[in-house]
């Protein structure tokens, strides 16, 4: 959550140092592991994730069982395998929503005059006098659980920050040359829009929302922890986690390996996003 | 003063908005209001059913229960809990205090633990940096619930330092850490960043020049100049501390406001959710505005005249 919250000056502070070249590399190899889980689980963990066994109920890891069983003697290797697409999905879904929603309302607000830009900026400034939990509970509240509510929960999260930088974008361009060019040249303001302002102004964007992918992995991992996620049994991490705490004292792999796996995705994603940040910063207009 | 009261009127019309989104989107939302105060008892008829909705105002337009519930909203009435039948202020005022208690220990928590960290390791070799810096990543990835339930396995389950449950000021530390280390992770990286810009700054070269020791340059010149952004930012990350009192109270079971906002979205007991967001946007937006204030406070610059810059973390330094 915490990340999510934070303003992209701030992010790209944080992002500045560290020039390690490890870090990048092993983060990539972890998310193509990750790709191939949610793509083709099968490839990697052969046999169905709710299969129960009662004579394997909260079996430590071994050789059959990689990261042991769960309290319904499940494979928790197996879970966590099949649960990549619903927990990583749900933070790339989400982001990508609240980075179409974001350049659509900072677009309008840049260019759409000035009562325009008032308006969609005081909805800016109250989505942001809501914390984002409390904003994402609320959505829960709206539309009741299940994957949709985290993936709109979190998106709307996401939305000010995005329309912020957007319009900054626009607004600098404005005055640029190639615009005044395009407009001299007769074209029409949607088309200047459309084809030459909003392409320059995403690229900070998209890198923006590479990190906060992570950040919104992390947060649909709370809402499922909170009971707001998908329905039981379809396997989740968050959910995991949520019901591994129960069993965690006796059996400290049930809430240990989700967690792990959730962290290093986290961790990853914004490994992977700092990176290209780096890489592309000074080429990017801002 | 005027400055003031526009930001006061300001703050209020953003206040204002968000309860009106939240209050239409309760309202327009999935599923009746009267189910959900009833439950899952089948055998309420239809007349009790018809008293429920009557008798929370459910039956009237929705323009007129907006208006109404402003008007008691006026009149500092937050309304009736549909589900703990009894005023939501009450409720309120009974889970606040744990709440406060859980964020003041989670925020000295933070801020100390900022100070020392940032201090200790502005300008060290790599060694002693490599891991803290990790550690600060790692502080800021980690899911917070599962950091919560780590810390109450390893330390109350297992090594039995702390009570895992109860209201004793020792019940609060584990839960406080929990609040207070995605904070401190993120708020330690900004301080030594803003340090070790400070300490090469020419009012650092004018202090050594002078004589003082480098670590004099540092507490005395160096930290008030870096301090600015870092208290921004903070401002914002309360923000996601307040988010996480939800999660951190019900890995704890601890009473709270967070715990009083999940059960009453879960049960769709809208004037406790109405009451909550209230509570918790104008407490952020005023904590906000405070934060501004300090401004001047640290910054003499920023005395004489203007506003403060919206991100001073956006300032171009050196």
């Amino acid at each position: 959550m915490a990340v999510a919250d934070l303003p992209s000056a701030e992010l790209a502070v944080l992002s500045r140092r560290r020039p390690r070249s490890a870090g990048p590399v092993l983060a990539g190899a972890f998310l193509a592991l990750l790709a191939v889980a949610m793509i083709a689980p099968e490839l990697l963990a052969p046999g169905s994730p709710d299969a129960t066994s009662t004579a394997d109920i909260l079996r430590p890891p071994s050789a059959d069982h990689l990261f042991g069983t769960d309290q319904n003697g499940r494979d928790i290797y197996r879970r966590i395998v099949y649960g990549a697409r619903d927990s990583v999905f749900v933070g790339l879904a989400a982001t990508a929503l609240a980075l179409v929603a974001g350049v659509l309302v900072g677009a309008f607000a840049a260019l759409a005059g000035r009562a325009a830009d008032s308006a969609a900026m005081r909805l800016v400034e109250v989505l942001l006098a809501v914390p984002g939990m409390v904003t994402a509970l609320l959505v829960a509240a709206a539309l009741g659980p299940g994957s949709g509510t985290v993936v709109l929960a979190i998106a709307v999260i996401g939305v000010p920050p995005y329309a912020r930088i957007v319009r900054g974008q626009i607004l600098r361009l404005r005055g640029s040359g190639f615009v005044e060019a395009a407009v001299a040249q007769g074209l029409g303001p949607v088309r200047v829009a459309w084809r030459h302002m909003i392409p320059n102004a995403l690229p900070p964007v998209l890198l923006l929302g590479t990190i906060g992918t992570g950040a919104a992995i992390g947060a649909s991992a709370a809402l499922s922890f909170l009971g707001l996620g998908p329905r039981p049994p379809d396997p989740q991490w968050g959910a995991m986690l949520q019901q591994g705490q129960d069993y965690f004292a006796v059996a400290w792999w049930t809430a240990t390996v989700p967690g792990v796996v959730l962290t290093l995705t986290v961790l990853s994603v914004t490994t992977v996003g700092q990176y290209l940040q780096r890489r592309f910063e000074g080429r990017v207009p801002g | 003063m005027r400055r003031a009261s526009a930001r006061l009127g300001h703050a209020l019309l953003v206040l204002w908005g968000a309860l009106t989104l939240t209050f239409l989107a309760l309202h327009l939302g999935r599923g009746s209001v009267v189910d959900a105060i009833v439950g899952n008892n089948t055998q309420v008829t239809d007349e009790v059913r018809d008293r429920i909705a009557r008798e929370h105002g459910l039956g009237e337009p929705l323009w007129w229960q907006y208006l109404s519930y402003l008007g008691r909203l006026l009149r500092a009435d937050l309304g009736t809990s549909y589900q703990l039948n009894m005023p939501v202020r009450d409720a309120i005022a009974a889970q606040l205090p744990p709440t406060l208690q859980l964020m003041g220990a989670a925020t000295g928590i933070a801020v100390l633990t900022t100070l020392a960290v940032a201090v200790a390791t502005t300008r060290r070799p790599s060694w002693i940096r490599g891991p803290v810096t990790l550690l600060e990543v790692a502080g800021v990835a980690l899911p917070q619930f599962w950091l919560a339930i780590l810390l109450l396995t390893v330390f109350s389950f297992g090594l039995h330092w702390f009570p895992a449950f109860g209201d004793g000021p020792a019940s609060l530390v584990l839960p406080a850490v929990a609040l207070a280390v995605p904070m401190a992770g993120v708020l330690s990286q900004i301080l030594r960043d803003g340090l070790e810009r400070a300490l090469e700054q020419p009012f650092a070269t004018t202090a050594r020049a002078r004589g003082q020791g480098e670590r004099g340059v540092l507490l005395r010149h160096a930290l008030r100049h870096a301090l600015p952004p870092v208290v921004t930012l903070f401002g914002l990350l309360l923000g996601g501390m307040i988010g996480g009192t939800v999660v951190v109270e019900r890995v704890f079971s601890r009473p709270g406001v967070g715990v009083l906002l999940l059960n009453a979205v879960t049960g769709k007991d809208i004037p406790v959710v109405l009451g909550v967001v209230a509570l918790t946007a104008a407490g952020y937006v005023t904590l906000n505005a405070l934060v501004d204030l300090l401004y001047p406070v640290l910054d003499p610059r920023l005395r004489a005249a203007g506003p403060a810059p919206a991100v001073p973390g956006l300032r171009v330094e050196g």
